[in-house]
């Protein structure tokens, strides 16, 4: 399991490999491996849904309780079931779609990654690689987002789904971090099955507060819901993908996941189902107010993750059960619906569902499976969305708390969903037909074969609903934290639900008749609209601009010496005050030295007198010099050979790099006035104290054992070496040395950086191109 | 500026250089039981290379080199890099020591030494990316 998604990864690396060899086609070479794991876990369905939960372990940083372990019960079979079958039909599709595309292979490279991330998160047991996954989906569906680069809106979209996303994402890990600390376990399965010590911890509230903004985020809930339809800037085909069954469907995945071990306070569900059945009405609501057909859709996207949210917050079984059926619903025909957009679109060459009419002669097969998706859609008996719909109504009716009014909520969501679907099943087909900007024909196979399955399956699971059942009541029971038993039946008999959905489907079809007045009397609402959420998404985006410049003016103003005044008085602050509060300044101890050492301190406090009194420059980097070489040959008498020759080495190239350098500066001048020259002596002073006064008292007193004697017991034995320093730097604290030095590359190439564009600026005989320097 | 072809530097140079050279590499192999190591042998070199640049200008040096100062960092990168892998292959933590004795010349080869060899390369390919980058900047390249 872990070998599939992990070689996912390597898949998306080779992905412009196969473009080279496939040409063409690569995408569908792609899909053999999201299908090969479909094909996988629909064998693991009667395990599954007879109540096992596989567990794949792996250990990844043991050390740290990090797991690599992968778990699979019934709501992760539905998630990765959707994510890989969703999967297949969209890189089949992609084909189509992007036909012909320059960056085809870039697509497909950054499409299988984050269908992998999504696997993984849905997968994983363990709370830190949940949250990597939970990342990477955020970081590959910003590049999916503004894989159309060069227009400036998809850019922007892009970038704000990923702040909106990421930053929920932070909220979320302080949340988890919270709760593994509390139940003293980083698996999900342990946290989830000790739910009370959690539910009666004193951080409760925060940590379910931080989870919330993470899921919250991420699901777009109002009111971060409007990154959702922004993000309809992608290609058509990443819009189906992310918005049917994955990135969005993340946050709920989380909190159904969460449900045992969060889930059932008052807290959690008044959160959840309020702000659940607000998402809701929004979505439904402004969905309505849209032409362009994807708006339309990721309105409705929105409306599906509202009610989601909400029955999660009811948290009845009858909840749970109606959680998981309308999951499968959505996914099933918001796939097909994103995909039948992105023919019309690609076929006629537009989005707006107002200057469409009449296709059903052109493209029969594309209108069929937009009519059946759309019924889902708008609960119509007998496709599985009418299910979806008939539980939910029943679940919100059944609620334990704020039954009325998330009732009145969820009718009149109904209503306006049903209009929305009849727009998108009815508008483009049917009526007079209209001249589009491209002619209108029937889409190319690779691109029907999703909308056609996917429509198929909403049929097939509404009249034959007990296909689905074992899955459906697997994926609540785990949401419910305990078996439970459900059945799906398409006619539940004459009942307040059914009058619910009937009364709906009138209304809705009003609605739809007087859609054009309904937009019409709607328009002079336009400027409240303008000053929703997304407003205050770019105050606050103005504002930490606004902050940033400011502080950039204030602490980062390029000149060294405010740099190191900053620096050092926050350290002689900091440090000089711990130390006073903690340790107090008590120490004794006996002067015993010899003259020689004497005579070497007197020559570096000289060298250091010298260099700052100095007026020419060679001279002070000379004086500096001296003393660089006296730490030399204390080291050397303290028996520190090796870094005696390093400071040697370092104080030879250091003179060679500043006498370089010395040539390229302006000729030198006192640019400090005394006042300023005051505060430096004061600065330097006082670092200079306290870096005296913490070597006083760390040789008073040892605070702590010293670390040397298992270094010098076990470098030659465990390390092989008799020189210690050299053991420490290469075997015992390898780590540190390699993070070292990929410091030290990273600064040469600053440097090498800086120098290069600042002599490309003043002179064009040295272009920072890397081929030039080879050769010049 | 920093003008080059004195021939008290030249003569100095190339006959200093090979043995600055040759002893960066006796301290590299031989720092890990005697004072020595990939941080001073690199140190050592670049302080070779840099004679020798201020003595012969850049073209002559990189000429010398064949590889761009620039690319001898991203070697020690991967060598360093690498050397942590072996590790992952005994199931052990990353970074693990793994030894490994030559037979016949009795050496032992180990992946700290490969990881000390990659310290090498990125302290003397940082150094001279640097000297060169300040020195193209002097306009007097040859």
């Amino acid at each position: 399991m872990q070998l599939a998604v992990l070689g996912g990864f390597v898949l998306a690396a080779f992905a412009p490999l196969l473009h080279r060899w496939f040409g063409e086609r690569a995408g569908l070479v792609m899909a053999l491996l999201p299908a090969s794991l479909s094909l996988w876990l629909f064998f693991q369905l009667p395990a599954v849904t007879a109540g096992e939960v596989l567990v794949f372990e792996y250990p990844w940083v043991p050390g740290l309780d990090i797991s690599l372990t992968f778990l699979l019960d019934g709501l992760s079979l539905l998630f990765a079931l959707m994510i890989s079958v969703i999967g297949v039909f969209v890189l089949i599709y992609t084909r189509g779609y992007l036909k012909g595309h320059p960056d085809l292979a870039r697509f497909h490279v950054v499409l299988v990654a984050f269908m992998m991330s999504m696997l993984g998160l849905v997968l994983a047991d363990n709370v830190v690689t949940l949250f990597v996954f939970w990342e990477l989906t955020s970081i590959t569906s910003y590049l999916l987002i503004g894989f159309n680069h060069t227009d400036p809106e998809a850019r922007k979209s892009a970038l704000q789904s990923l702040l909106i996303t990421a930053g929920g994402g932070l909220s979320l890990l302080a949340g988890l971090i919270m709760m593994a600390l509390i139940g003293d376990s980083w698996s999900l399965q342990g946290l989830t099955s000790q739910g009370d010590v959690i539910r009666e911890h004193g951080f409760y509230l925060p940590i379910l507060l931080c989870v919330l903004g993470g899921a919250f985020t991420k699901s777009a809930q109002f009111p971060f819901h409007f990154w959702l339809p922004n993000a309809m800037a992608a290609p058509t085909p990443v819009s189906a993908y992310l918005h049917s069954a994955t990135m969005v469907k993340a946050g709920i995945y989380l909190l159904a996941r969460l449900q045992p071990g969060l889930g059932g306070t008052e807290a959690w569900m008044t959160l959840l189902s309020l702000f659940g059945a607000v998402t809701m009405v929004t979505g439904a609501f402004l969905a309505l107010r849209h032409t362009s057909i994807k708006s339309l859709l990721a309105y409705s996207t929105v409306m599906a993750l509202g009610t989601l949210t909400m029955l999660l917050g009811i948290g009845t079984k009858e909840a749970m059960v109606a959680f998981a059926t309308f999951l499968l619903a959505h996914s099933l025909y918001k796939g097909a619906l994103f995909l039948v957009a992105g023919i019309l679109d690609h076929e006629t060459g537009t989005k707006d569902i107002a200057a469409m009419g009449g296709l059903r002669r052109a493209m029969p097969v594309t209108a069929t499976c937009a009519g059946i998706a759309a019924l889902s859609l708008g609960g119509v008996i007998p496709l599985f969305g009418f299910i979806g719909k008939e539980s939910m109504l029943e679940a919100v009716l059944h609620a334990e708390r704020f039954s009325p009014f998330l009732s009145a909520l969820s009718l009149s969501a109904a209503i306006m969903t049903l209009a929305a679907a009849a727009i998108v099943a009815l508008r483009p087909f049917f009526g007079t037909r209209r001249e589009t900007p491209r002619a209108p024909h029937e889409g190319p196979p690779e691109m029907l074969v999703g909308p056609i399955l996917l429509a198929g399956l909403s049929l097939l699971l509404g009249v034959a609903p007990e296909l689905a059942s074992g899955l459906i009541a697997a994926a609540a029971s785990s949401v419910n934290g305990e078996p439970l038993h459900a059945s799906l039946s398409l006619w539940h008999g004459i009942n307040p639900a059914l009058m619910l959905s009937l009364v709906s489907l009138v209304l809705g079809l009003l609605i739809f008749r007087y859609w054009g007045h309904w937009r019409a009397w709607l328009r002079p609402l336009e400027p409240l609209f303008a000053r929703g959420p997304e407003a205050g998404y770019f105050k606050f985006m103005d504002l930490i601009v606004t902050v940033s410049i400011w502080q950039t003016r204030m602490l980062q103003n390029g000149y060294i010496r405010n740099y190191l005044v900053m620096t050092l008085l926050v350290l002689v602050g900091l440090t000089g005050y711990t130390l006073l509060a903690r340790q107090g300044l008590t120490f004794d101890f006996a002067l015993d030295v010899h003259i020689h050492e004497v005579l070497v301190v007197g020559l570096m406090v000289s060298g250091a007198i010298t260099a700052c009194i100095m007026r020419l420059r060679l001279a002070a980097v000379a004086a500096v010099g001296t003393m660089g070489f006296c730490i030399a040959l204390i080291f050397v008498t303290f028996s520190a050979p090796d870094l005696g020759i390093t400071q040697l080495l370092v104080e030879t190239l250091t003179v060679i790099l500043l006498v370089l350098v010395l040539f390229r500066l302006p000729r030198f001048a006192s640019l400090s006035t005394s006042l300023e020259r005051v505060r430096d002596l004061v600065v330097a002073g006082s670092t200079g104290l306290l870096v005296t006064l913490l070597i006083l008292t760390v040789l008073d007193g040892r605070l702590f054992p010293s670390i040397s004697d298992y270094m010098i017991a076990n470098s030659q034995p465990e390390g092989h070496g008799h020189n210690i320093v050299n053991v420490i730097l290469v075997d015992i604290r390898a780590l540190d040395t390699l993070g070292e030095v990929f410091v030290l590359a990273l600064a040469a190439i600053g440097v090498y950086a800086m120098l290069r564009f600042h002599s490309s600026e003043h002179d064009d005989r040295h272009p920072p191109s890397r081929k030039e320097s080879r050769n010049g | 500026m920093v003008r080059s072809g004195t021939l008290i530097l030249s003569v100095a140079a190339r006959l200093l250089m090979p043995l600055q050279l040759l002893f960066s590499v006796f301290l590299l192999l031989r720092g890990h039981d005697e004072p020595g190591g990939g941080f001073i042998a690199g140190l050592v070199a670049s302080g070779g290379f840099a004679l020798y640049l201020f003595a012969y200008g850049i073209r002559a040096t990189r000429t010398m080199l064949r590889v761009a100062p620039q690319d001898l960092i991203g070697m020690g990168l991967f060598l360093s890099v690498v050397s942590a892998l072996p590790a992952l292959w005994h199931g052990q933590p990353f970074l693990t020591a793994q030894w490994w004795t030559i037979p016949v010349l009795g050496f032992k080869f180990s992946t700290p030494l490969l990881f000390d060899i990659g310290v090498y390369l990125i302290v003397l390919g940082s150094v001279l990316t640097a000297v060169v980058a300040l020195m193209e900047g002097d306009h007097d390249d040859d």
